[in-house]
């Protein structure tokens, strides 16, 4: 019998594998794909000062373009700027960066099989007996932790009879291209609001070394196609940015942009998406995930030492993330319920009097700024009612 | 079952976000396959997500 098993090799996974391998725990990780970091789900794009707090410092190779801010763009093409301390980032080449991730945990001691997909879990005694469909046949491998850390479809929450059903009102549906010939600065993200452009979400341009992601989510409830429809019509729209830009990869996926809290049971723990853990103002995943596993290894070893596996004692990194992250996300989701009643005019009001250091306090969750600029003028005064209403 | 949830395989990128949505658990993204088992109750919320419209309910055009 193993430690600790982990299903799923994404950035959480890989960050847990390192984290309970160089602690001395016996640790396998089982990725359902023949390549781990692809094909990817994501925008590759990470902030900066989010990784530094988390100590983490991406190898050259896996960043692809360093970028100095974001520029936002109203349905006008009015565009707000922010640059400067706190906004810089990388946009991440995930396939080197979760290979490196995965290095780092086998260099700790950390067992890895690719092509392994998890087909189901059993509690025998103490420990969780998991077949896995493998290459060479079905193998049972038993461990004392299973680790939840494949993605928005996890299998593993729902085996230790967990909800992890995402909703679909807070699910965004996301498209993207990755395209070489794009015509925009490649120093910024770009990112476009409207209701006729990305309803309930936005689209983005990340640009990379040669090519950038070009991409949107949408929310179901607001959209009257689908997210691929809505790509091409914003690619279409901006002849000036892919008059010459042609597709090299194409990628989708769901974005969990929920609050969700239960993410124990006996003897198992979820990370990263399978967790629903996603900023819900952009829908950033990789480093809430990654800091999701580091929380999670902290409680796993006093468990693992202490051989009491119990829902209860995990518990506690439950209690962790809610330290840190509760108050905040619940501020997001509330900035995030008034920018879903928000019409296109509302976006350029918002654009003229938000400078790039307001939109920045307000995705750190400093929402007062709002408030403040929405009062200097009574034409604003319909726009603070929405955002008092709730 | 008197009806099924069809996958268009020249649609489908495998992104799995369909099985990220199902109440039932009837979906499983295996690598580069979308497979449904019988418990899919028909509810269509997997439709209503999937990015590129690779999804359809049997004799119905979504």
């Amino acid at each position: 019998m193993i430690d600790v098993l982990i299903v799923g090799a994404g950035p959480a996974g890989s960050v847990m594998a390192k984290e309970m391998a160089s602690r001395g725990f016996e640790t396998l990780v089982v990725e359902k794909r023949q390549e781990i970091g692809a094909p990817k789900r994501c925008a590759e794009g990470v902030s900066g000062h989010g990784f530094e707090k988390l100590g983490i410092k991406p190898h050259p190779l896996s960043i692809a373009r360093k970028i100095k801010g974001a520029i936002l763009y109203a349905p006008s093409g009015k565009a707000v700027t922010m640059e400067g301390h706190g906004m810089e980032g990388f946009v991440l080449e995930r396939k080197v960066f979760e290979k490196d991730l995965a290095s780092q945990a086998i260099k700790a001691g950390a067992k890895y099989m690719v092509k392994s997909l998890a087909i189901g879990m059993e509690k025998h005694g103490n420990a969780w007996r998991v077949r896995v469909r493998t290459i060479e046949g079905i193998k049972e491998i038993e461990a004392k932790l299973v680790i939840g850390a494949d993605g928005v479809e996890s299998k593993v929450g729902k085996w230790a009879g967990l909800k992890t059903v995402n909703r679909i009102t807070d699910y965004h549906s996301g498209i993207q291209f990755e395209m070489a010939g794009v015509n925009a600065s490649y120093d910024y993200i770009h990112l476009f609001f409207g209701r006729e452009v990305a309803p309930l979400g936005y689209a983005w341009i990340f640009p990379k070394a040669f090519s950038a992601n070009v991409g949107l989510g949408i929310l179901e409830k607001a959209a009257k196609m689908r997210a691929y429809d809505y790509l091409k019509k914003f690619i279409e729209e901006h002849e000036e940015i892919f008059k010459n830009a042609q597709p090299i990869e194409i990628n989708a996926g769901g974005v969990p942009v929920a609050h969700f809290t239960k993410m124990v049971a006996d003897g198992v723990m979820l990370v990263g998406d399978a967790a629903q853990l996603v900023n819900p103002i952009h829908g950033g995943g990789i480093t809430r995930a990654i800091h999701s596993s580091i929380m999670a290894a902290e409680v796993a070893e006093k468990a693992l030492k202490s051989g009491d596996l119990s829902k209860e004692k995990l518990q506690e990194y439950e209690k962790m993330w809610e330290a840190e992250y509760g108050e905040k996300t619940k501020k997001l989701m509330k900035l995030r319920s008034f920018l879903e009643k928000l019409e296109d005019k509302d976006f350029e009001l918002l654009a003229d009097i938000l400078q790039g250091e307001d939109i920045y306090q307000l995705t750190q969750a400093k929402l007062s700024v709002l408030i403040k600029k929405l009062i200097t003028k009574p034409s604003l005064l319909g726009l603070a009612k929405k955002y008092l209403m709730d | 079952m008197d009806f099924k949830i069809y996958v268009d395989e020249s649609k489908c990128l495998y992104c799995g976000g369909c099985a990220g949505v199902c109440p039932v658990d009837a979906m499983l993204l295996d690598e580069v396959r979308i497979v449904i088992n019988e418990a899919c109750i028909g509810c269509k919320l997997c439709i209503k997500f999937c990015p590129v419209g690779a999804l359809s309910m049997e004799g119905e055009n979504d």
